[in-house]
């Protein structure tokens, strides 16, 4: 960090670190289950509004877990609804990629193919983790996500290699959403912080990991990985989300916000 | 309920197998795919279970348009769950209606041309998340009502599909029940809800039993061959006595200022939903007859690709599976 930058911005204490690590990690599975929930009565076949439905709802599950402990890590009397419900978008931590729009099956696939062969090895090294709550929460989750990972890594490789069409369209899917991996790897001085705590990996050792599991994929689907590595940011810094955000919460939050207090 | 005013076929089978398949199941035995039965019999039931699983799956919309808007992630874990056992309970439906001798997909596509139906109760709206608990409350509290004498039905399939269905139906009822509760207790603008949902969609859940027992010209073949076990009037008199105590309970009031008590039957005396409007959403004109089947039909046509995809690569891989042996 720049001189200048550490004097904008005043170091983040041990505590607020991890509260913005579990944002990052709740506010993932929260904007994904929501996008994928979406989808409900309108999935190609009935199996697949099934499944969509069973991973949506895995991720809705992790999110209560997950901004559960960053409610009380953050110790201000609040509740994980609290923290879906009523903050803004800029103090929102997801990853740009899980807010992107369903656009049409393929790249709902492609979108969870991309996050799920993250989220696994994110969970797996999250399962050592020094604080005994976080690897609790990686234990079950990563059951979850591993199933979710072959599910949506079979659909990807069955859509590639399967008609021109489908193979077409997800093409088209990886070549839009590929600008939005790079953020996942992506290092700041919170990672440091949990890093040094021994709390969560340095995002950008799973790189290479990452790169092998989804090329294998990709390659069996027969599609063709783009060559830049562009990365669009400032989703789990939440310095710039996508404009498709703000509808997102708009919809989700709208009953808590128009009628502040009351019990569901 | 889901299948309403399904038309028996008549049929046209040898007299004494005919007695005999009678007498089977007057003895009690379960009809197997694989044994012998009159035509009518099959294709009535083609008919009820096609219908009823067709339900299922239209159901997921109204119940989905609030799955996004969910107030906390406790009710949308709820709903998400409950929403994902109504497609399994279409696709246990669909594999017990393809053992008589359908594809899911011919009646896939009955349903999208509009040759076969799908429950009344759907073609309504749901207006606030008060509904979903109503919903939850009658319209899943109906179909328990004929569905648990449908788990002794005639045909072994089916009756072994309701037995799976009929432990999930009686959940989500209860589930319903919890937050229209919650919302009878809560705010004023939530009391307000919950009986905005009382109020739309009691008259649209009594249509769920059919028509009244003296316009239900199927019944009696039905009743005969047992894949209908009870008359429409007796199951939405059970439906009312069962329904009104938990109204009241609730603090909420039946939209029927001649609901009451009758000592003498034992039963409450109500209204009877206004049949006219009834067997207009059945020809098409409910509030939400076109959104639906639009939804199914935009799903199925976006879908074919998918479909098509999937099918292609599976024959890829057997090809190339085959090729390497
Ligand atoms: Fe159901
Ligand atoms: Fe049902
Ligand atoms: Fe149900």
């Amino acid at each position: 960090m720049t001189a200048a930058a550490a004097k904008a911005q005043p170091a983040l204490t041990q505590q607020e670190a991890f509260v913005q690590f579990l944002l990052r990690m709740g506010d993932n599975t929260l904007i994904l289950g929501h996008r994928v929930s979406e989808w409900c009565g309108h999935a190609p076949v009935l199996e697949e509004d099934i499944a969509l439905a069973n991973i949506a709802l895995d991720l809705i599950g992790q999110t209560q877990i997950w901004l559960g402990l960053a409610a009380d890590v953050q110790g201000e009397g609040k509740s994980a609804d609290d923290l879906a419900f009523l903050r803004d978008a800029w103090d929102f931590r997801n990853l740009l990629l899980v807010e992107m729009p369903n656009g049409d099956f393929g790249q709902t696939l492609m979108r969870q193919f991309l996050f799920d062969a993250w989220h696994g090895l994110m969970l797996e090294q999250l399962k050592s983790s020094s604080d005994e709550r976080v690897a609790a929460i990686a234990e079950k989750a990563s059951k979850e996500v591993a199933y979710h990972f072959e599910r949506s890594a079979e659909t990807v490789i069955s859509l590639g290699d399967g008609t021109e069409e489908s193979h077409n369209r997800m093409q088209a899917a990886l070549d839009y959403l590929w600008p939005y991996v790079g953020e996942m790897f992506l290092s700041d001085e919170i990672d440091a912080a949990m890093e040094q705590a021994g709390i969560a990996p340095d995002p950008t050792t799973l790189r290479d990991a990452y790169d092998t599991r989804v090329s294998d994929v990709l390659a069996e689907a027969t599609l063709t990985i783009p060559e830049s590595r562009f990365a669009q940011k400032g989703g789990r810094t939440g310095q710039m989300h996508t404009e498709h955000l703000g509808h997102l919460l708009t919809q989700m939050q709208w009953l808590q916000r128009a009628y502040p207090g009351a019990k569901w | 309920m889901y299948a309403q005013m399904i038309k028996s076929e008549a049929t046209q089978d040898d007299p004494e197998k005919l007695a005999a398949f009678q007498a089977r199941i007057d003895a009690g035995e379960k009809i197997e795919p694989k044994d012998w039965m009159p035509e009518g019999y099959r294709k009535t039931l083609i008919r009820q279970i096609g219908q009823h699983a067709h339900s299922e799956i239209v159901g997921q919309l109204p119940e989905g348009n609030w799955i996004t808007r969910a107030p906390t992630l406790e009710r949308k874990a709820i709903l998400l769950a409950k929403v994902q056992d109504e497609a399994g309970h279409g696709l246990y439906l669909y594999c017990a209606a393809e053992t008589l001798g359908i594809s899911r997909d011919e009646m896939t596509e009955m349903l999208l041309d509009g040759r076969m139906k799908y429950s009344s109760i759907f073609n309504y709206p749901t207006l606030n998340w008060a509904d979903i608990g109503a919903v939850g409350w009658l319209v899943d509290g109906a179909a328990i009502m004929n569905q648990v004498p449908l788990q002794r039905t005639s045909y072994g399939p089916y009756s072994r599909a309701m037995i799976r269905v009929c432990k999930e139906e009686s959940f989500h009822q209860r589930q319903g029940y919890d937050v229209i509760r919650r919302m009878a207790e809560g705010t004023p603008e939530q009391k307000k809800m919950a009986q905005d949902a009382l109020n739309r969609l009691w008259y649209p859940s009594l249509m769920m039993f059919g028509p009244s027992d003296k316009d239900s010209v199927h019944s009696a073949q039905s009743m005969k061959w047992k894949i209908k076990m009870n008359t429409n009037d007796e199951l939405r008199q059970k439906f009312v006595d069962q329904t009104v105590p938990q109204a009241e309970y609730l603090g909420l009031t039946i939209p029927d200022p001649d609901l009451k008590w009758n000592e003498e039957r034992g039963h409450y005396d109500f209204t009877d939903p206004d049949w006219n409007e009834f067997f207009d959403v059945i020809k098409g004109n409910g509030p939400c007859n076109a959104d639906r089947l639009a939804a199914r039909n935009k799903a199925w046509k976006d879908g074919q690709w998918v479909r098509d995809g999937m099918l292609a690569h599976a024959r890829k891989k057997a090809a190339r599976k085959h090729a390497a042996e």
